[in-house]
């Protein structure tokens, strides 16, 4: 297992706090932790959705859902960006 | 040296941005300079008090500044500064500052457009808009991920 920060933004922030600390199996992509997010139900559930727009990050740098997870990995989960 | 990006709470003055941007260079022809601000109206009844910004310290830096590299690589042009307010503003208040010097005004117009358009549907901020009815966060537009494909990027933002 490795140990990964996950950190919210906007309105996803709110929902869930600004950071959290997860544990995954290793060579875990960064789609299948938000599955995995998802799966814990309630407000994850709510605001993770698949169908709902949740852009990613991985290392502070935009990624798509096949990024896959190293320990220590800052993941960033938030809507899309509204910037200008 | 001075930076090339600054995200910052305090209001910036173009003037002296421009001028530090262009200081020493006299092989500066041309300056193309955009400044987005806080609109009062959001088309819907009564107009927006307040506009909250948010962004992702290390990384929004780190984005704006590869956006800057690729505008180096694609014109020819001399410098580029963006400058970029987060927290609370009031309508009226400038938000984003894009400067960019070249020897000819062409390729200046084109990079300052290209910064403009890339910054908008990939570099992370995100805003807060108060009305009387509250507070909402504003969606982003699938005709800024369009502007961005006229540049041949083909990063998406707004679609889920």
């Amino acid at each position: 297992m490795i140990s990964v920060q996950v950190r919210y933004f906007a309105s996803l922030r709110e929902a869930l706090g600004p950071l959290e600390s997860v544990e995954v199996a290793s060579g875990t992509t960064v789609g299948e932790l938000r599955d995995a997010l998802i799966a814990r139900g309630g407000r994850h559930a709510e605001v993770l959705a698949r169908g709902r727009a949740v852009r990613a990050s991985l290392n502070q740098q935009m990624c798509e859902d096949g990024a896959v997870l190293a320990g220590g990995a800052e993941v960033g989960f938030f809507p899309p960006v509204t910037g200008g | 040296m001075s930076s090339r990006v600054t995200i910052q709470t305090l209001v910036f003055d173009l003037a002296e941005e421009v001028e530090a941007l262009r200081a020493g260079d006299g092989g500066v022809g041309a300056v193309v300079s955009f400044v987005g601000t806080v609109r009062d109206r959001d088309g819907t009844q009564g107009g927006i008090s307040a506009l909250e910004l948010e962004h992702y310290p290390g990384m929004t830096e780190r984005a704006i500044e590869g956006m800057i590299d690729e505008a180096f690589r694609r014109f020819d042009i001399r410098g580029a500064r963006v400058v970029h307010r987060v927290g609370l503003l009031a309508p009226r208040d400038p938000i984003v500052l894009v400067a960019v010097t070249s020897a000819h005004r062409g390729q200046a117009f084109q990079a300052c457009e290209f910064l403009m358009d890339y910054l908008k549907t990939q570099a992370p901020f995100w805003k807060k808009e108060t009305t009387p009815a509250g507070s909402r966060w504003v969606d982003a537009r699938v005709s800024d991920d369009q502007a961005l494909r006229r540049w041949g990027i083909t990063a998406g933002n707004a679609a889920a």
